[in-house]
C-alpha cells in the first residue's frame, strides 16, 4: 500500500532516505579527506565526539543545516553539517554539550550556518546548565562569507562571555586556530592543546614575516609547547587526540555542571584518616633547601589522584584539582623547588585565574603555604608586579567557597597575606609546627632592625638567632588567632578533610555590586 | 653478657645489631653523623650520640671519636659491623687497651689477614688451595713462558701496579705468554711507570664461593657453609645464595675444613668469610678472608638457623660455641636481593634524594617460606651521598632453590620504593633470567647476559595474558567507580561495557569480561580464559591479582586509559580501551623520542652552580660545560663532542629536573 501524501514513496523508501541522508552528513568532507586527516595524525570530528562522550550517548543537532552562501562558486558545494558537528552526549553519565569542527568540510571553517549551529548549543547549555566542551580544527572564516563569517565569531564571543561562570567551557585545540578565531577559546574557562598538530595564533607566520621579517614556524609560533610554556594561553597539552579527549573526559569528572550545581562527588576508595609519616620529614632541615610540595599534594589527596593546571608555566605555584572524601577541591600551592616558590608576576595571574574559576563553580579551595615573598627585580616591577599580584590577592579576598589553608614553612611578608590567610576570610587555617610567619626572613629582618652592628658577624648572628626563636615558628600568629590550629603533618589529611567536610552548608556572599573591578 | 654494647656503623647493619642485641636483654648505643640525625638505627637504639659531619672519614671511622663516644656511653663492648672500623686493626688494638670488648676476632687475625700477600703465604701454610702463581720478578720472555707452563694455561699475566684491566693479558698458550708479557710491561711502563709483572693462572667460568667460619675463644671453629656470590656487577655483589647450586658435598666439606684450618691458623675468634674462587670443575682457590661480618650472612642464618651476630656477641664475651660441625645441616634454600639506589636505566648510576614511598613486603615466617628484610631506612627519610648506595636486603627462604627463587620474585614485586631511583627492576629481571634460575652462573654473568646495559625486562606471552586479564578486570572496576560520580541523568546513565582491547608490550587483546561477586572471568579470542579475583580499589599503587589461582603482583600507577604497569623487571604501559577507542588509537601517529643528543640535559635533579660556556662557543670534547650542584656535590657536565653551542636554557642559580635542557648545540 502506497501512502496517499508520499509521492509514490513507501514507507520503507522514507525511512531509507533518512538514512542515506544521514550516511551523506556523516562521511563530511568524504573518504579522501578523511584519509588526509588521519595521516596528518588527527582523528574526524565525529570520531573525537565518539571518544569525549559515553558510547552511544551523542545526540545530534542540525546534521543537515547547510551554509546559505553564493558567491564564488559556493552555491554548487553545500555539504550537509556545514563543518561542524553539534550536540549533546553524556561523560560518566553527566550531560555536556560539544561542538566539534570538521577540517574535512572546507577545513572546518567559520561560516554564518557553522556559528549559528554552535550559538544554538551555547544556549541551550546555558539554559540546561551543562558544560560545553568545544573540538577545534578550523582554517579560521570562511572567506567567501566575508563579514557573514566575522559576525558568526562574535556571536561566538558573545555567547561565551555570557556563558562565563555559569558554565564550565573547555576548548580543546585539535588542529590551526589562528585569526580572530582564537579569541573564542581565549574567553573559555580552560584550553587544551594536542601536541604537533595543533597551534594557535592571532597573525601566521606569513603575516609575521611581512611585517616584522620575523622568521619563525607555527610551531614556535603557536604550537602546544609555546602555549603551555611561554604565553600560558594554553592549561595542558596531550601527546595526541585520544590522549587528549580520555583527559578531558578525567577533567570534567571534577568540575560541576553549571555554578547552579555543586560541585561532584564520587565514591572513593581511600582512607580519609590516612596518617602519612613521611610527611612530618618533608621539610628539610636546613631552611634553604627546597623540597617538592607535590608529594604532600599527592598525599592528602584521595588516591594521590591530582589534575594539574597549567603544570608547564610559572611552575613555582602548582594549581589543579584533587579530591577530598570524593569531592573536588581546588588546590593553589607554592612549589619551594622552582624560584624557592615565591610569588612573581607569572605565579600570580596563574593562580588568580584559577582561584576565580574554582568560587565562581563552588569548588572548595586548598592552599598550601611555603612563600619567600614576592620576587624583587626591575622585571618584575616594571612589568607591573604591583598589579598582577594584587590578583591573586583579590581573587582570594572575592572567593566565597570554603578555603582551607596550610602553611607548612615560611610565610613571609605581603606574600603571607595573599596567600589565602585568615584576614581574606580564610575559613580555617593551619600551620605546621615548622611554620615561620613574619614579616621577612631572620637574616634579613636582622640587617634592617640592626644595621649599625652589621660589622660585627657575632653580634649580627645572635640578633639573627634572637629573632628566629621569637618569629620562626608559628605560635606568634597563633597567638593572636590568625593560625586556627598548629596541625601535626603526618594528619594533614584528616585535618583538612574534616575542616571542608565542616564547610559543607557554608553560606557566605559579597555585597551586591554590578560587577568588581579587579586589577586586570 | 654484656650490659650495653655500641653499634659503631650505621644504615641497615647497625639496624640488624641492635635487633639482635634487643633479643638478648643488651642495652645498645648508637652513633651518628650530622647527616644521620634522623636515620633508623639512631631510633632504634636506647642510646644514641652524634660524632660528627656526615663524610665518614670526620664521623663513623673515627676513631677518637668513637672511643669518645664509648667513654660517654659506658658500653663495655663494640660491634663493628662491616666496612668502616670493621677490619682496622687499630681500631681493635685501641678498644683492647682501653679495656673495651671487641666484638670481632682477636687484632693479630685482622692484621694477617689485612694483608694480601701475607694471607695468601698463611693460606698455603695452612693448607688451603691457593691459586697458583709466581709472585717474584720475571726477568724476560723466555721465563714468563717457563713459569706459564709450570702453571698451566691459560694464565694470567698482570701489571703488580695494575688496575682497571690496564697491563693485564690472559694466555692460552706459551706464544700467548710470551706476547703478553711483552706488552703487558711496556703498557704497565707506560701506564704506571712500574714495570713489574706477575703471572698467575687464569680461572676459568670463575665463581665466588665463600665459607661462613664461626670460631670461639676455646679453640672451637665450625663452617656454616657456603654463600654463593657470583652475581656481581663491577666486583659489586647483587644477589647471593646460600647454599651454592654448585658445589657437591665432598667439595663442600673440603672447602669448609680449610677455611676452618686457616681460621685456627691465625687465631680466629668470632664470624669470619674464607672467599675462593672456583672454577668451573670445581677446582677452588683461596682468593682472601674477610675478618667481619659480612653483608650477605642472612643467607647463612636462614639455612643454618644461627643468629650470627648473637654467636659473635657470646664469643667475645667468652663463651663456648653451642654446637659442633655434625649439628650445622643445610636446610632449604636462602636468597638475598641488594637493593642499592642506583638507577639501572641510568647505568647504575647513584640515585640520591628522598624515600617519597618505601614499603617492604611484610617479613614473614612459615614452615615453607621466609620472608627477611634487613633494611636501614624508612620512608619520608633521606638517601644521601655519604654513604654506601645499599638501602635494603631482601632475603627469602624456602625448602628448594625454585620455590625461594618463587618467593623472591613475588617479594620484589611487592617491594615499592619510590622518589629514588633504585635497582628492583634488575633484581627481579634476573630472578626471571632462565641461566640465573638453572644455577649455572659465573661472575661474569651480569657483563654477558646484560652487555648493553638494563632497558627492562620483556614479558613472556603467558605472563602477558595474565597482566592483561588483571588490567583488564581492574580497569572495569575503575570505570564503574567513575559512572557512580553525582549528576548524573537519571535513567540515562553510562553502562561499562564488557568487550576491551588491552595493549601491552606491543601486543593487542581482545578480551570480554564476565564479572559476578567474586571476581572476573577474562576471555581471550581464542577461547581460553582467566579468572581473576582481587581486592584492589582505584588508586591502590600495589595490585595483589589471583589469576588462575597464582598470585601476581603488579604496582599500578595511572596513565590515560589504562595503567602503568611494573613487575619482574618491566615497566609496561598497559592501555585498556574499548573496541572503538582501540580502533581509533591505531590511528595515532607513533612519537620518536625526540633526540637529544644535540642537547645538554641535566643527569640529575640539581642546581646549576655555574655555565661555563657562552651562546655561540665551540667547544671541544671533554671541555666542562655547566657545574650542577645535587646535595651538596658539585657535578661537572661535560662535552661529549666537539660542536657549537647554539642556546642556553638554563642560568646559575636555576634548579633543574632530571631531564631538563641546559644547552643546546648546533
Amino acid at each position: 500500500m502506497v501512502p496517499a501524501n508520499s509521492g509514490g514513496k513507501t514507507m520503507k523508501d522514507i525511512l531509507q532516505e533518512l538514512e542515506d541522508r544521514r550516511a551523506i552528513a556523516r562521511a563530511g568532507g568524504g573518504q579522501r579527506r578523511v584519509e588526509a586527516q588521519h595521516k596528518r595524525g588527527k582523528l574526524t570530528a565525529r570520531e573525537r565526539i565518539d571518544l569525549l562522550l559515553d558510547e552511544g550517548s551523542f545526540e545530534e543537532f542540525d546534521m543537515f543545516v547547510r551554509h546559505r552562501c553564493t558567491d564564488f562558486g559556493m552555491e554548487d558545494d553545500r555539504p550537509a553539517g556545514d563543518g561542524v558537528v553539534t550536540g549533546w552526549g553524556t561523560i560518566n553519565g553527566r550531560m555536556v554539550y560539544v561542538f566539534s569542527q570538521d577540517f574535512t568540510v572546507f577545513g572546518g571553517s567559520l561560516s554564518e550556518t557553522h556559528a549559528q549551529k554552535i550559538c544554538k548549543i551555547m544556549d541551550m547549555a546555558m539554559q540546561n546548565g551543562a558544560p560545553v566542551i568545544g573540538l577545534n580544527d578550523s582554517g579560521g572564516a570562511r572567506i567567501q562569507e566575508g563579514v557573514a563569517s566575522l559576525a558568526g565569531y562574535a556571536d561566538v564571543f558573545q555567547r561565551n562571555i555570557m556563558a562565563s561562570g555559569v558554565i564550565p567551557q573547555i576548548s580543546v585545540i585539535m588542529g590551526p586556530c589562528a585569526g580572530g578565531a582564537v579569541y573564542s577559546p581565549a574567553m573559555t574557562d580552560f584550553i587544551f592543546m594536542v601536541r604537533d598538530t595543533s597551534y594557535m595564533f592571532v597573525t601566521g607566520p606569513d603575516v609575521v614575516k611581512t611585517v616584522t621579517n620575523e622568521v619563525v614556524t607555527a610551531e614556535e609560533l603557536g604550537g602546544a609547547s609555546t602555549h603551555t610554556k611561554k604565553s600560558s594561553v594554553a592549561d595542558g597539552a596531550f601527546e595526541n587526540d585520544v590522549e587528549a579527549l580520555a583527559e578531558i573526559r578525567r577533567l570534567v569528572d571534577f568540575l560541576p555542571l553549571s555554578n547552579r550545581t555543586p560541585a561532584p562527588v564520587r565514591p572513593f576508595f581511600d582512607d580519609v584518616a590516612r596518617v602519612e609519616d613521611s610527611l612530618d620529614t618533608l621539610i628539610p632541615d636546613n631552611p634553604n633547601q627546597p623540597y617538592d610540595m607535590k608529594e604532600l599534594i599527592l598525599k592528602i589527596a584521595d588516591e594521590g589522584d591530582f589534575y594539574e593546571i597549567q603544570k608547564d608555566y610559572a611552575a613555582n605555584i602548582i594549581t589543579g584539582f584533587i579530591r577530598l572524601e570524593g569531592q573536588s577541591v581546588g588546590v593553589v600551592a607554592n612549589q619551594p623547588m622552582v624560584l624557592a616558590g615565591c610569588l612573581d608576576i607569572d605565579s600570580s595571574r596563574k593562580a588568580a585565574r584559577f582561584v576565580r574559576f574554582c568560587d565562581a563553580f563552588n569548588i572548595p579551595i586548598l592552599t598550601l603555604v611555603d612563600v619567600p615573598g614576592f620576587l624583587p627585580g626591575t622585571g618584575q616591577e616594571y612589568g607591573g608586579v604591583i598589579k598582577h599580584g594584587a590578583k591573586l590577592l583579590f581573587a582570594y579576598g572575592e572567593a566565597t567557597v570554603p578555603k582551607v589553608t596550610v602553611i607548612t614553612r615560611k610565610a613571609y611578608g605581603g606574600a603571607y597575606d595573599v596567600m589565602s590567610s585568615k584576614h581574606l576570610r580564610g575559613d580555617f587555617n593551619y600551620a605546621w609546627p615548622t611554620a615561620e610567619i613574619a614579616v621577612m626572613g631572620a637574616k634579613g629582618a636582622t640587617e634592617i632592625l640592626y644595621r649599625a652592628e652589621l660589622a660585627d658577624k657575632e653580634k649580627i648572628a645572635a640578633r639573627t638567632k634572637e629573632y628566629e626563636d621569637r618569629f620562626a615558628n608559628p605560635f606568634v600568629a597563633a597567638e593572636r588567632g590568625f593560625i586556627d590550629e598548629v596541625i601535626m603533618p603526618h594528619s594533614t589529611r584528616r585535618r583538612v578533610s574534616r575542616a571542608f567536610a565542616s564547610l559543607r552548608n557554608k553560606k557566605l556572599s559579597n555585597p551586591w555590586k554590578k560587577h568588581d573591578n579587579i586589577p586586570l | 653478657m654484656f650490659k650495653k654494647i655500641l653499634i659503631a656503623n650505621r644504615g641497615e647493619i647497625a639496624c640488624r645489631v641492635i635487633k639482635t642485641a634487643r633479643k638478648m636483654g643488651i642495652k645498645t648505643v648508637a652513633v651518628y653523623s650530622d647527616a644521620d640525625r634522623n636515620a633508623l638505627h639512631v631510633s632504634m637504639a636506647d642510646e644514641a650520640i652524634h660524632i660528627g659531619p656526615p663524610p665518614a672519614n670526620q664521623s663513623y671511622i673515627v676513631i677518637d671519636k668513637i672511643m669518645e663516644a664509648i667513654k660517654q656511653s659506658g658500653a663495655e663492648a663494640v660491634h663493628p659491623g662491616y666496612g668502616f672500623l670493621s677490619e682496622r686493626m687499630d681500631f681493635a688494638a685501641a678498644l683492647e687497651a682501653a679495656g673495651v670488648v671487641f666484638i670481632g676476632p682477636p687484632s693479630p687475625a685482622i692484621e694477617a689477614m689485612g694483608d694480601k700477600i701475607t694471607s695468601k703465604k698463611l693460606a698455603q701454610e695452612a693448607g688451603v688451595s691457593t691459586v697458583p702463581g709466581y709472585m717474584g720478578l720475571i726477568a724476560d720472555a723466555d721465563e714468563a713462558v717457563k713459569i706459564s707452563d709450570q702453571i698451566g694455561y691459560p694464565v694470567m699475566i698482570k701489571a703488580s701496579a695494575g688496575g682497571g684491566g690496564k697491563g693485564m693479558r690472559i694466555a692460552w698458550n706459551a706464544e700467548e705468554a710470551r706476547e703478553g708479557f711483552q706488552s703487558s710491561k711496556n703498557e704497565a711502563a707506560n701506564s704506571f711507570g712500574d714495570d713489574r709483572i706477575f703471572i698467575e693462572k687464569f680461572v676459568t667460568q670463575p665463581r665466588h664461593i665463600e665459607i661462613q667460619v664461626l670460631a670461639d675463644k676455646h679453640g672451637n671453629c665450625v663452617y656454616l657453609h657456603e654463600r654463593e656470590c657470583s652475581i656481581q656487577r663491577r666486583n659489586q655483589k647483587v644477589i647471593e645464595e646460600a647454599p651454592s647450586p654448585f658445589l657437591d658435598e665432598a667439595t663442600r666439606k673440603a672447602m669448609g675444613e680449610q677455611a676452618c684450618a686457616l681460621a685456627k691458623a691465625v687465631g680466629y675468634a668470632s664470624a669470619g668469610t674464607v672467599e675462593f674462587i672456583v672454577d668451573g670443575q670445581k677446582n677452588f682457590y683461596f682468593l682472601e678472608m674477610n675478618t667481619r661480618l659480612q653483608v650477605e650472612h642472612p643467607v647463612t642464618e636462614l639455612i643454618t638457623g644461627i643468629d650470627l651476630v648473637e654467636q659473635m656477641i657470646r664469643v667475645a664475651a667468652g663463651e663456648k660455641l653451642p654446637f659442633q660441625q655434625s649439628d650445622l645441616k643445610i636446610n632449604g634454600w636462602a636468597m638475598e636481593s641488594r637493593l642499592y639506589a642506583e638507577d639501572p636505566y641510568r647505568n647504575f648510576l647513584p640515585s640520591i634524594g628522598r624515600l617519597t614511598r618505601y614499603r617492604p613486603p611484610v617479613e614473614a615466617v612459615t614452615p615453607t617460606s621466609v620472608v627477611r628484610n634487613d633494611t636501614g631506612v624508612f620512608e619520608g627519610g633521606e638517601i644521601s651521598m655519604y654513604y654506601d648506595p645499599m638501602i635494603a636486603k631482601l632475603c627469602t627462604w624456602a625448602p628448594t632453590r625454585e620455590a625461594a627463587i618463587e618467593e623472591m620474585r613475588i617479594a620484589l614485586d611487592t617491594f615499592e620504593v619510590e622518589g629514588i631511583g633504585h635497582n628492583l627492576p634488575f633484581v627481579g629481571a634476573v630472578m626471571d633470567h632462565p641461566r640465573f634460575v638453572s644455577g649455572d652462573i659465573t661472575t661474569a654473568f651480569i657483563a654477558e647476559e646484560y652487555p648493553d646495559g638494563f632497558q627492562g625486562a620483556t614479558l613472556d606471552e603467558p605472563t602477558l595474558r595474565r597482566v592483561a586479564a588483571a588490567a583488564a578486570a581492574m580497569n572495569r572496576v575503575a570505570e564503574i567507580r567513575r559512572a557512580r560520580i553525582s549528576g548524573t541523568m537519571d535513567n540515562h546513565e553510562r553502562k561499562v561495557g564488557d568487550d576491551w582491547v588491552v595493549s601491552l608490550q606491543g601486543e593487542d587483546f581482545h578480551v570480554g569480561i564476565a564479572a559476578d561477586r567474586e571476581g572476573s572471568t577474562v576471555t581471550f579470542c581464542d577461547g581460553s580464559s582467566l579468572r581473576c579475583t582481587s581486592d584492589w580499589t582505584p588508586g591502590q599503587p600495589l595490585a595483589r591479582v589471583m589469576v588462575d589461582g597464582k598470585p601476581l603482583v603488579m604496582k599500578v600507577g595511572k596513565i590515560p586509559m589504562g595503567f602503568r604497569v611494573r613487575l619482574r623487571g618491566a615497566d609496561l604501559k598497559v592501555h585498556v580501551r574499548t573496541p572503538r577507542q582501540a580502533e581509533l588509537a591505531v590511528l595515532m601517529p607513533e612519537k620518536l623520542p625526540p633526540d637529544t643528543s644535540r642537547f645538554l640535559l641535566c643527569p640529575m635533579p640539581g642546581l646549576v652552580v655555574k655555565i661555563n660556556v657562552e651562546e655561540g662557543d665551540e667547544v671541544q670534547e671533554g671541555q666542562a660545560l655547566a657545574t650542577v650542584e645535587a646535595m651538596k656535590m658539585e657535578n661537572i657536565l661535560r662535552a661529549e663532542r666537539k660542536g657549537v653551542v647554539k642556546r642556553i636554557a638554563a642560568a646559575a642559580g636555576s634548579s633543574l629536573r632530571v631531564d631538563d635542557i641546559i644547552m643546546e648545540f648546533e
